[in-house]
C-alpha cells in the first residue's frame, strides 16, 4: 500500500520526460505511469504523447450547460410571456419565437460559459485541500514529478530519481 | 536568416526566472508617468461624478436631452465602449484558436480592457434613464403590477447580452490568470501573498490541471467569439430595428462589428505604447509584435471603410428620400465638421499604418491611435445624433452639440475605464508570465527545427553538387 509521496523535481522538460519514458519501459516495478504526475510551470505542448489516455471531459458538461441554458431560455421566457396577465395584442404571438431566439442564444452561451468554469474547477481539483509536497520553484522553471510509494520502494524509487539528475526530492506521509 | 528569426517577437533565451522577475517588479515599481496618469483619471472621474449628482438632482434637461433627442451623447458613448470591448475577444479568443503565438504577451491588458469598457458601457443605459432609481424595472420580475419587460424590444435583448457578456469575459479573464496568480502568490509577500493565495484558488500546475485548464480556456474562446459579434449586432439592432432614416440599414450589424474590432484594436495600440512604458516592458510588448497589432489593424480599418462606402452607396442609389437627405445633411449641414473628421480618422489616418518607419515609432503610434479612436467615437456619434436632429418631420428638426454636464459625464467614462484598468494593471500582471514562457519554449523549437532544416539542406546540396553533371540537373544526374 502507497503511503509516501515523493516530489522529484528536474531541470527541465528533457529531464522529466527522460525520467517517464524509463518508468513506461518498466524501469521500476512498483510505480506505473498512470501513477506519475506532473507539475511545471507551463503545459508542455507534446504532454498529451507523453502522458496517453489522460483525457478532459470538460467538453460534454459544456454542451449539457448550453442545452440547459437554450431550454431555460425558452421555458423562462415563454412562462413570462404566457402569464396569467398577458394581454394579446391584435396580430402578434403571445410567445414571439424569433425574438425568442435571441434570447435563447444569449442564454445558451451564459451557461455554457458557467459550467465550463464550474466544471474545470471541480475536475481539476481546485478549491480543494491536497497534500502539503510542493515548491515554489515549480512556478519558476523546474519540473516535478510526484509518486506514490510504499516504504518497502521508498529508498529504490529515490535512488531511481537520484541516478535520473533530479535536483531535489521532497516527500511526504500519506 | 531564417523566417522564424526574423519574424520572433521576443528574446527566446529569457530565462523563465527573470520573466516572473520582472513582471512582477514591474508591479510594483512603475514609473513616474504611471501616477500622473492616474491622477488625470481620478480628476475626470470625479468631474463626472459632479455633473451626475447635478443631473440626477435636475433631470435629464440638464444633459440638454429632450425630444427628439432622447439618446445623443450617452447612447453614443455607450456604442463606444460596447465597441471598444471587442478587442480583448478579437485579440485573445480568435488569435488564441488560430494560435498566433504573438498575442501571447499582449491579450492580458487586451482582456481586462474587454471587462472594463463593458463595465463603463453599463454606465450609460442607466444614466441615460434619468430616473436611475427606477433602474430596477427593466429587470425581468413579476412586479405586483404584472408587468414584465418587452422581450420584443433590443433593449431588453442588450440586457441579456451585455450581462452575459460581461460575466464571460470576466471569467475568461480570470481563468487565463489562475496560474499566473499562483506564480504571484510562490513571490510576493504580505498583503499580495494572501491576494493571489485566495485568487489562484489552490492552482498547483500539475498535468490534470494544465489539461483542463487549456481545453476550458479553448471552449471558453471558441464560445466568446459567437457572443462579442452577437452582443454588438444586438447593439446595433437598437438602431436598425426602427424606422428612422439612417438606421434601418441591413448591413449595421456587421458594420459595428467591423467598427468595434476597429475601435478595440486602436485602443491596444494604446494601451499598448502606455504599459510598455510605464512598467518598463520593452523586451515583452517589442515592436515586432507593434507592427503585427498595426497591420491587423489597417485590415480592419479597411473592412470598416468598405462597409462605410458600401453603406453610403445603398442610401444613395436606394432612393429613399429621408435616408438620402440625411446623408448630404450629413456631409453638408451643422454636423459636417464631426462627420469629415470621423471620414478623415477613420479611412485616412490608418494608411499611416503602411510604413514600417511609422509603426516601429512609438510616440507615432500613440497619437495615430488615439486619432483612430477619436474617428470612431464620432462615428457612434454620427450615428446617433444626426438621425435624432434630422429625422421625418422637419418641425422637429434640432441640432444638438451637448452641454456641458453631458461631455463631462462623457469625458469622465474615460477616467472611469483608465482608473479601473490602471488598477488593474498594478494589482495583476499586465503580461502573462506562463504564456510568454510557453512563447520562448516555442521559439526555441521552431528556430532549432528551422537551423536543422537548413542543416540538411545544406547536407543535401553539397551530395548532390558532388555528383552535378555540366548539364546542370543534380537532383536527376545524383539519382
Amino acid at each position: 500500500m502507497s503511503n509516501h509521496r515523493l516530489l522529484a523535481m528536474f531541470k527541465d522538460f528533457d529531464d522529466a520526460f527522460e525520467v517517464i519514458d524509463k518508468i513506461k519501459g518498466k524501469a521500476l516495478s512498483s510505480v506505473h505511469v498512470d501513477d506519475v504526475t506532473m507539475m511545471s510551470p507551463i503545459e508542455h505542448p507534446d504532454i498529451d504523447e507523453v502522458f496517453e489516455g489522460r483525457p478532459s471531459n470538460i467538453g460534454y458538461f459544456s454542451l449539457m450547460g448550453a442545452i440547459f441554458g437554450v431550454s431555460f431560455g425558452f421555458f423562462f421566457l415563454s412562462s413570462a410571456q404566457a402569464s396569467f396577465l398577458v394581454q394579446p395584442q391584435g396580430g402578434k404571438p403571445v410567445i414571439p419565437l424569433p425574438t425568442n431566439f435571441v434570447l435563447m442564444y444569449e442564454m445558451l452561451i451564459f451557461f455554457f460559459v458557467w459550467t465550463t468554469v464550474f466544471t474545470f474547477i471541480g475536475m481539476s481539483g481546485l478549491l480543494s485541500r491536497r497534500g502539503t509536497l510542493y515548491s515554489e520553484k515549480l512556478t519558476v522553471d523546474e519540473i516535478g514529478l510526484v509518486v506514490e510509494v510504499s516504504d518497502s520502494d521508498l529508498d529504490s524509487v529515490k535512488n531511481f530519481f537520484k541516478e535520473n539528475q533530479a535536483l531535489e526530492i521532497r516527500e511526504e506521509k500519506v | 536568416m531564417g523566417q522564424v528569426i526574423q519574424d520572433k517577437v521576443i528574446d527566446e533565451n529569457l530565462e523563465w526566472s527573470r520573466i516572473n522577475a520582472d513582471v512582477i517588479a514591474s508591479m510594483q515599481n512603475p514609473r513616474r508617468a504611471y501616477w500622473v496618469t492616474f491622477a488625470v483619471c481620478v480628476s475626470m472621474f470625479l468631474c463626472a461624478i459632479a455633473a451626475e449628482i447635478y443631473q440626477y438632482k435636475m433631470g435629464l434637461g440638464s444633459a440638454g436631452l429632450n425630444n427628439p433627442h432622447m439618446w445623443d451623447m450617452y447612447i453614443a458613448t455607450f456604442v463606444f465602449w460596447i465597441g471598444m470591448s471587442h478587442a480583448g475577444t478579437l485579440l485573445s479568443a480568435i488569435l488564441h484558436i488560430i494560435h498566433a503565438q504573438w498575442r501571447k504577451p499582449i491579450y492580458r491588458f487586451a482582456e481586462a480592457m474587454t471587462t472594463f469598457s463593458l463595465m463603463t458601457a453599463g454606465f450609460f443605459p442607466m444614466i441615460h434613464l434619468g430616473r436611475v432609481w427606477n433602474l430596477y424595472w427593466v429587470l425581468p420580475y413579476v412586479s405586483d403590477r404584472g408587468i414584465w419587460p418587452n422581450f420584443r424590444s433590443p433593449l431588453v435583448w442588450d440586457a441579456f447580452a451585455i450581462s452575459t457578456y460581461l460575466s464571460s469575459s470576466a471569467l475568461f479573464l480570470f481563468i487565463g490568470m489562475i496560474p499566473d496568480m499562483a506564480v504571484l502568490r510562490d513571490h510576493t509577500t504580505g498583503w499580495r501573498k494572501k491576494l493571489y493565495g485566495i485568487l489562484c484558488l489552490g492552482w498547483r500546475g500539475d498535468d490534470r490541471q494544465w489539461r483542463n485548464f487549456r481545453r476550458t480556456y479553448m471552449l471558453l474562446a471558441c464560445i466568446l467569439i459567437p457572443l462579442a459579434i452577437s452582443v454588438h449586432s444586438i447593439v446595433s439592432s437598437d438602431f436598425a430595428m426602427s424606422i428612422m432614416p439612417g438606421w434601418h440599414v441591413t448591413t449595421f450589424p456587421p458594420y459595428f462589428v467591423a467598427g468595434a474590432l476597429y475601435s478595440g484594436c486602436a485602443a491596444i495600440m494604446t494601451l499598448f505604447v502606455a504599459l510598455r512604458y510605464f512598467f518598463r516592458m520593452e523586451e515583452y510588448m517589442t515592436l515586432n509584435i507593434m507592427e503585427k497589432t498595426t497591420k491587423l489593424t489597417f485590415a480592419i480599418a479597411m473592412v470598416w471603410t468598405y462597409l462605410n462606402l458600401i453603406e453610403f452607396s445603398a442610401t444613395w442609389y436606394g432612393h429613399n428620400m429621408y435616408d438620402k437627405e440625411l446623408l448630404i445633411d450629413k456631409a453638408t449641414g451643422p454636423y459636417a465638421a464631426v462627420f469629415w473628421t470621423m471620414i478623415f480618422c477613420g479611412m485616412v489616418v490608418p494608411f499611416t499604418l503602411c510604413f514600417q518607419k511609422l509603426r516601429r515609432h512609438m510616440p507615432t503610434m500613440l497619437v495615430v491611435s488615439i486619432l483612430l479612436n477619436l474617428g470612431m467615437y464620432v462615428e457612434r456619434w454620427m450615428i446617433v445624433a444626426p438621425t435624432l436632429a434630422m429625422s421625418h418631420q422637419p418641425h422637429q428638426w434640432d441640432v444638438l452639440w451637448g452641454t456641458v454636464i453631458q461631455w463631462a459625464i462623457v469625458f469622465g467614462s474615460f477616467g472611469w475605464f483608465g482608473l479601473l484598468f490602471l488598477v488593474f494593471v498594478k494589482l495583476f500582471p499586465c503580461v502573462s508570465m506562463y504564456e510568454v514562457k510557453e512563447l520562448c519554449l516555442h521559439l526555441k523549437h521552431e528556430i532549432h527545427e528551422e537551423e536543422q532544416a537548413k542543416k540538411h539542406a545544406a547536407k543535401a546540396g553539397a551530395t548532390s553538387s558532388g555528383g552535378a553533371s555540366p548539364a546542370g540537373n543534380p537532383g536527376l544526374e545524383g539519382a
